[in-house]
């Protein structure tokens, strides 16, 4: 399974601030490896933020996503404690979910 | 509710986020989801992912501003931020008009979700990056270059 993400939600002002920070090696099929073969093609493709169970965020990624992605966006809402979960699926139909409470 | 199902929505992580968001009916119908059709990341042309979109007739907007530096040290991680000020933004953008398939990620962006977003992406020379909304009245768009020393997609 992958490693964790890295998520701080932050609410202020009526609106919360989500920055994830994910570990996935994000292989854009167009790196050659040691031996010259083309690394075949490996990345996420689609992730959705939630806020206590409401999407907040859809995403669609191309292999354009820099490793390790890094994603911040906002939203209006949120208080100290409430929970928000970031999902992700790659190419390989491999997912990774990790939620954290609102501070 | 019935106690089982409640149970399950508590159970969290073992389900995976998106089944259980669809189990619950919290996810977007139709092609607006996060698992929805992927034809504009195929495209090779810019004016093939703007058709792919539906946003041909995309006008220049003011309103989306991309901060970014105005030179990549390292194409294979562009900082990039996109922030819009539009009503009623349901959807935003990132194309990097330059590479091989220039839509680099699409958001949709439920009631109450703002127009920003900040990301990294690879950039595999110097380009246009276009950010891209679709808001009351149609689709925006905006562009700024980026010029990038070391392409960032073949490594």
């Amino acid at each position: 399974m992958a490693d964790p993400m890295k998520i701080r939600a932050v609410a202020r002002d009526g609106v919360t601030e989500v920055r994830v920070q994910i570990a996935h090696d994000m292989e854009n099929g167009q790196r050659r490896d040691d031996s010259g073969a083309i690394v075949p093609p490996w990345f996420i493709t689609e992730l959705t933020g939630t806020h206590a169970g409401r999407v907040v965020l859809q995403a669609q990624f191309g292999a354009a996503m820099s490793r390790n992605p890094y994603l911040a966006f906002r939203f209006r809402g949120g208080a100290r404690g409430e929970t928000v979960a970031v999902a992700w699926k790659d190419t390989r139909g491999e997912t990774r979910t990790d939620a954290v409470p609102i501070t | 509710m019935n106690p089982q199902r409640r149970d399950v929505l508590k159970a969290g992580s073992g389900l995976g986020l998106l089944g259980l968001l669809a189990a619950a009916g919290l996810i977007l119908p139709g092609a607006a989801r996060a698992d929805g059709p992927r034809r504009a990341f195929d495209a090779g042309t810019l004016a093939e992912a703007l058709e792919a979109l539906g946003a041909v007739r995309a006008a220049n907007s003011r309103d989306i501003r991309i901060t970014g530096p105005e030179v990549a040290e390292n194409g294979a991680a562009v900082p990039l931020g996109i922030s819009a000020s539009l009503p009623g933004a349901e959807r935003l953008a990132i194309l990097v008009e330059k590479n091989l398939n220039p839509l680099v990620a699409s958001f949709i962006l439920p009631e109450g979700t703002e127009a920003h977003v900040q990301t990294r992406v690879r950039m595999a020379q110097t380009s246009d990056v276009i950010a891209l909304v679709k808001a009351e009245g149609g689709f925006y768009m905006a562009a700024r270059e980026i010029r990038v020393t070391i392409g960032g997609c073949s490594g």
